[in-house]
Order: C-alpha cells, then sequence, then structure tokens
C-alpha cells in the first residue's frame, strides 16, 4: 500500500511545449549565450562589460548625496574648526568611536576651547549621525564622499584633524556654509 | 622507419601540448566565462611580475590558472585510513590517463608530405623522401571502437575512488558515476552507430576525409547536416558522461560534498579535475571530427579553396595544413566555450529524472533515429544502384 500522491496547492502547470524540455532548454541557452555575446562585445570594444566597481581604484560616482558616507569638521573662516571640544559627540557615539583632546586658547576670549585631536576610528564607527545631531555648534556633518579605504592595518582606519578639515564647502549647496543667521 | 618515430614523437609532443594547456586555460575559461556571462568580471587579479621590474603581466587574469595549479601542488596530500591504500593512489591516474588516450586517434589536420613542406631544405626532404602521414597519432582502423574502449575505462577511475576511499558519500557518488556513465555510454554509441551506417567505416581519417565535400549542393558534408538529430544526442549524452552540470549527479555538493574524490586532497584531487576538464576538450574534438567535420572548412580541399561558382585559390602545403591545424582548435574552443555555456546554463537533474531521461528519452530517441538512418540508407543506396 502506498499512500496517494500529495496533490500541492502550488504545483508548477506547464504547457506540452514547457514539458518536452527541449524548446525551453534552447530558449534558456540563447538568453545566457545573449548575454554572454552582449557582454564579450562590450568588452572587445573597450567598455565594461559588467556592474562591477573595480573598488579600491575605482569609486562609483552616483553616492545619494544624503549619504553618511564620512564626517567633516567645519571651519570657521580664518580655517580653524568651530569644534568647541566639548566631547558631547563622544559622548552621545554609540559605538564610542570618537576620541577628542581639548586644547585651550587664552587668547581668543570667544571660543578658548578647541580640540587639538580629533580622532574618529571608522573600523567601528556605525554612520548613524548622532554625533552631528548632538554637536551645539554645527560643527560635525556627515559628508556622502567615503574615506580613502581600505588600508591594510587597522590603524590606518583612524581620521584624523587634518583630514577631517578638508572640506569644500562651496560643493555643498544643501547646507551652505558658513550658515545662514548662524554664529560664526 | 625513423622518420616515422620522429614524425610520431612530433605528433604526440603536440597532442600533449594542446591537451595540457587547454586543461589549464579551461579552468581559468570556465570562470570567466561564468563571470561574464552574470554580468561579473571574473579572475582578474592573479599576475606575473616581471623580475626586478615594476611591470606586472596580468592577462585577463590568465594566470589564475597556473595558481591554481601551485596551489594543488603544494598542498598537503593527505591521506584518509582507507583499508585499500593502493586502489587509492592508483584511482586518480586510471581516471585521467584514459582521457589523455583517447585523443590518440583523433586526426587534428589533413596528410603531412614532408618533402613537400621542407622543400627548401634537400637534405631534410630526401631524407623523408616520399612519405606521407596522417595528423593523427595512432592511424587504427578501429579509431571509434578505441574512443569507447578508452572512455569506458575512466569509470573504472570513478569506482575505484569512490570503494576505496573508505566513505559513504564517495561510494554514494561512485554508484552513481557508475549507472549514471554505464546509461549514457549506450547511448553514445548508439547515436555513433547512425555516423557508422551513412559513411561506412569506423576510422577516423576516413571519416573526416567523407565530410570534405559538398552535400545538397552548397552544404558542407559534415556529419551534422547528415545527422543533425544524432549530432544533438550526442553532445548531450557526452556532457552527461563528463559528469558536468546538468548532469553532475555523482559530484552534486549539496549532497554528496564533493562525490567521489571527496577524500582526494592536494594533485590527486587536481588529476580529477583536471581530467574533467580534459574531457571538455576532448568531447569537442570528437564531435568536431564526428560532426562538424574535423579539420574541413567548407569548400576546402588539400589543394586549397574551391568555391562554388568556380573560383579557386590555390594554397601551398604548409599554408593548408596550418589552416587545417588551426581550424581544428578553433573548432574545439568554440565547442569548448559552448559546454560551459551549458555547464552555467542549467540547473541540476534529480537522479530518477537523470536515469529516466537516458532510458526513456534518449534510448528511444537514439534507436528511433538508428532505424530512420539504416531505412534512408538502404532505399538511397537501393535506388543508387
Amino acid at each position: 500500500m502506498t499512500a496517494p500522491r500529495k496533490v500541492y496547492w502550488n504545483a508548477p502547470t506547464m504547457s506540452w511545449w514547457e514539458r518536452s524540455y527541449l524548446p525551453e532548454v534552447l530558449r534558456g541557452l540563447s538568453i545566457t549565450g545573449g548575454v554572454l555575446l552582449r557582454n564579450l562585445w562590450r568588452w572587445t570594444t573597450f567598455r565594461k562589460g559588467a556592474l562591477t566597481t573595480y573598488y579600491p581604484e575605482e569609486r562609483r560616482a552616483d553616492y545619494a548625496p544624503r549619504n553618511r558616507g564620512k564626517h567633516v569638521l567645519t571651519q570657521r573662516p580664518d580655517g580653524r574648526p568651530q569644534c568647541i571640544a566639548c566631547n558631547l559627540c563622544a559622548t552621545v557615539c554609540p559605538a564610542r568611536c570618537i576620541e577628542i583632546e581639548a586644547g585651550f586658547d587664552p587668547a581668543d576670549a570667544a571660543h578658548p576651547k578647541s580640540p587639538i585631536r580629533f580622532e574618529i576610528d571608522y573600523s567601528r564607527c556605525i554612520f548613524c549621525g548622532m554625533c552631528v545631531e548632538a554637536c551645539p555648534e554645527d560643527a560635525i556633518r556627515m559628508a556622502k564622499e567615503i574615506p580613502n579605504f581600505p588600508g591594510a592595518d587597522r590603524t590606518d582606519m583612524w581620521i584624523s584633524l587634518p583630514e577631517l578639515l578638508t572640506w569644500h564647502p562651496q560643493s555643498d549647496v544643501a547646507k551652505p556654509y558658513p550658515p545662514k543667521g548662524g554664529p560664526t | 622507419m625513423i622518420q616515422n618515430l620522429a614524425v610520431s614523437v612530433v605528433f604526440i609532443g603536440y597532442a600533449i601540448g594542446v591537451l595540457m594547456t587547454l586543461g589549464l586555460v579551461l579552468t581559468w575559461v570556465e570562470r570567466k566565462q561564468a563571470a561574464i556571462m552574470s554580468d561579473r568580471i571574473g579572475a582578474n587579479r592573479a599576475y606575473l611580475r616581471i623580475p626586478f621590474t615594476r611591470v606586472k603581466l596580468v592577462w585577463w587574469g590568465l594566470f589564475h590558472g597556473l595558481a591554481d595549479g601551485m596551489k594543488m601542488l603544494l598542498k598537503e596530500d593527505w591521506k584518509p585510513d582507507s583499508y585499500d591504500r593502493l586502489a587509492y593512489a592508483i584511482a586518480p591516474w586510471v581516471a585521467f590517463a584514459p582521457v589523455l588516450l583517447v585523443f590518440a586517434v583523433i586526426p587534428f589536420g589533413g596528410s603531412l608530405r614532408p618533402a613537400e613542406l621542407f622543400a627548401a631544405i634537400p637534405t631534410l626532404a630526401g631524407w623523408f623522401g616520399d612519405r606521407t602521414y596522417e595528423l593523427q597519432i595512432a592511424h587504427l582502423d578501429a579509431g571509434l571502437l578505441v574512443i569507447f574502449a578508452f572512455g569506458g575505462l575512466t569509470i573504472i577511475g570513478a569506482m575505484l575512488a569512490g570503494w576505496s576511499s573508505g566513505n559513504k558519500f564517495s561510494l554514494l557518488g561512485a554508484l552513481r558515476a557508475g549507472s549514471q556513465m554505464i546509461s549514457y555510454e549506450l547511448i553514445l554509441g548508439l547515436t555513433v552507430l547512425g555516423l557508422i551506417v551513412v559513411y561506412g567505416t569506423v576510422d577516423l581519417v576516413a571519416i573526416v576525409r567523407a565530410q570534405s565535400g559538398i552535400a545538397l549542393g552548397v552544404l558542407p558534408a559534415w556529419g551534422i547536416v547528415y545527422q543533425p538529430f544524432a549530432a544533438v544526442l550526442f553532445l548531450v549524452a557526452s556532457v552527461a558522461e563528463n559528469r558536468r552540470i546538468p548532469f553532475d549527479l555523482p559530484e552534486a555538493e549539496s549532497e554528496l560534498i564533493a562525490g567521489y574524490f571527496t577524500e582526494y586532497s592536494a594533485m590527486k584531487m587536481g588529476l580529477f579535475m583536471f581530467a574533467e576538464f580534459i574531457e571538455i576538450a576532448i568531447i569537442a574534438a570528437l564531435f568536431a571530427t564526428l560532426f562538424l567535420g574535423g579539420y574541413n572548412l567548407p569548400y576546402m580541399s588539400d589543394a586549397g579553396f574551391a568555391f562554388p561558382g568556380g573560383r579557386d585559390v590555390a594554397m601551398s602545403h604548409g599554408a593548408v595544413l596550418a589552416t587545417q591545424v588551426v581550424v581544428f582548435l578553433a573548432k574545439v574552443g568554440l565547442l569548448c566555450s559552448f559546454q560551459i555555456l551549458v555547464r552555467w546554463t542549467f540547473p541540476r537533474f534529480r537522479y530518477d529524472q537523470l536515469l529516466r531521461f537516458a532510458w526513456k528519452t534518449m534510448f528511444p530517441l537514439a534507436l528511433a533515429n538508428l532505424c530512420v538512418t539504416v531505412v534512408a540508407v538502404w532505399a538511397l543506396r537501393g535506388l543508387a544502384s
């Protein structure tokens, strides 16, 4: 006694043409062969026949404008960082990847504190943007570009003050700098 | 006789060189073609650097084949605690050697007349005299039968490997390989029988020579014109014989790890892989010889081209030989590429589907093809006489 074969609700329904297998096999071959010939033609005419980006050598240009790619520090008109080294971003950071060492400048009465060391560990950063929200001075923002990774060592994953200050605000239309009506 | 020996040594060197190169290059072609078919880039990172310079030869990742070979050679050659060491040790060779031997009877070019080829060097031409050689290592009258005899040996390698590994997955893979290869070998033989009926010989040189003419006015008299149905069946059955997707049940990764060579490592496993890749080339060479006119181009003979409409292009003996060898290699290359296309297009059969396909679809079709061929040949010969 064998149990009756179970009838599945989603049993495939195929016409006799599909069930005869050979025509469908030929159709499949023509599809894959067509893709092969198209891509081969692209490669042999010195174009790229693949969707892949050769990552370290090549960057994709189509990051979204709101992409949280890397941090930048905004600058005062004289080029010093706007950061007042209050450590709010380092405190709020869930990944604890921001390290700030504050410096003291008695000559600048308005902003006596400023960072002399501002480092972000990108091997731990989760790109949540909470540091940007926490900042009272609009000193840290996130740009759509991505840092110059990969590196051969995990110490290469740190980004420090010189690189954080290489931001060209002219290119960012959405966030003018200096901000209109804000503090200088 | 020393002349014959010299020519044979050259031919054997050529055959081994071509097969080894194809085996090595096909490992790369398989990866690269799979990548191109699926919009990827594929192997492109391995390179050779010219010593003391910064010049890196990447060559589209061609050296990945070399890197694979190096890896195979340098890996630990681990041996299982098997009770049959001898069978375990010889199984890869039993699988590998027959594949190479099959090429011995495949003609890879027309007939060579050394006296004419070396006409510029009188001593060499005089030494060869008026000897002629077919571009074939072993001129055997039973060429096609030799191919099936050696082709049937590879199964012993698979069975030995599976049995002597002392692993249940290996044994399952070997049993699957056994029943599959025996089933499909039968179909291979039956499809080729139709060709033998058409050409009236099993000598591969004669079969290829018979395909050099013109059929029906314009078509080249290739086997695929006379036996289109057998050509398709032969191709399907030979892919199954080579245990590649969609017929790779003996080594189905998701079920049997690696099938009958699960317990093999390093170069022993490499030999199984290498045998598989060389067999791709052998299948391509066999298919080209039997169905695609071997080294023949349409309208080409030993004297040059003779196009319909009375235009003739005369060619020297050396040019004809070079064209024939290159044409044969080109056909083999294209057929290898087609087999790789098949391998990266289809999903795997279920095992019952595999055997049902062999015995309930392919077998009756091959028999029907044979019957129709026999009747047609009998009727046509009857009309002619």
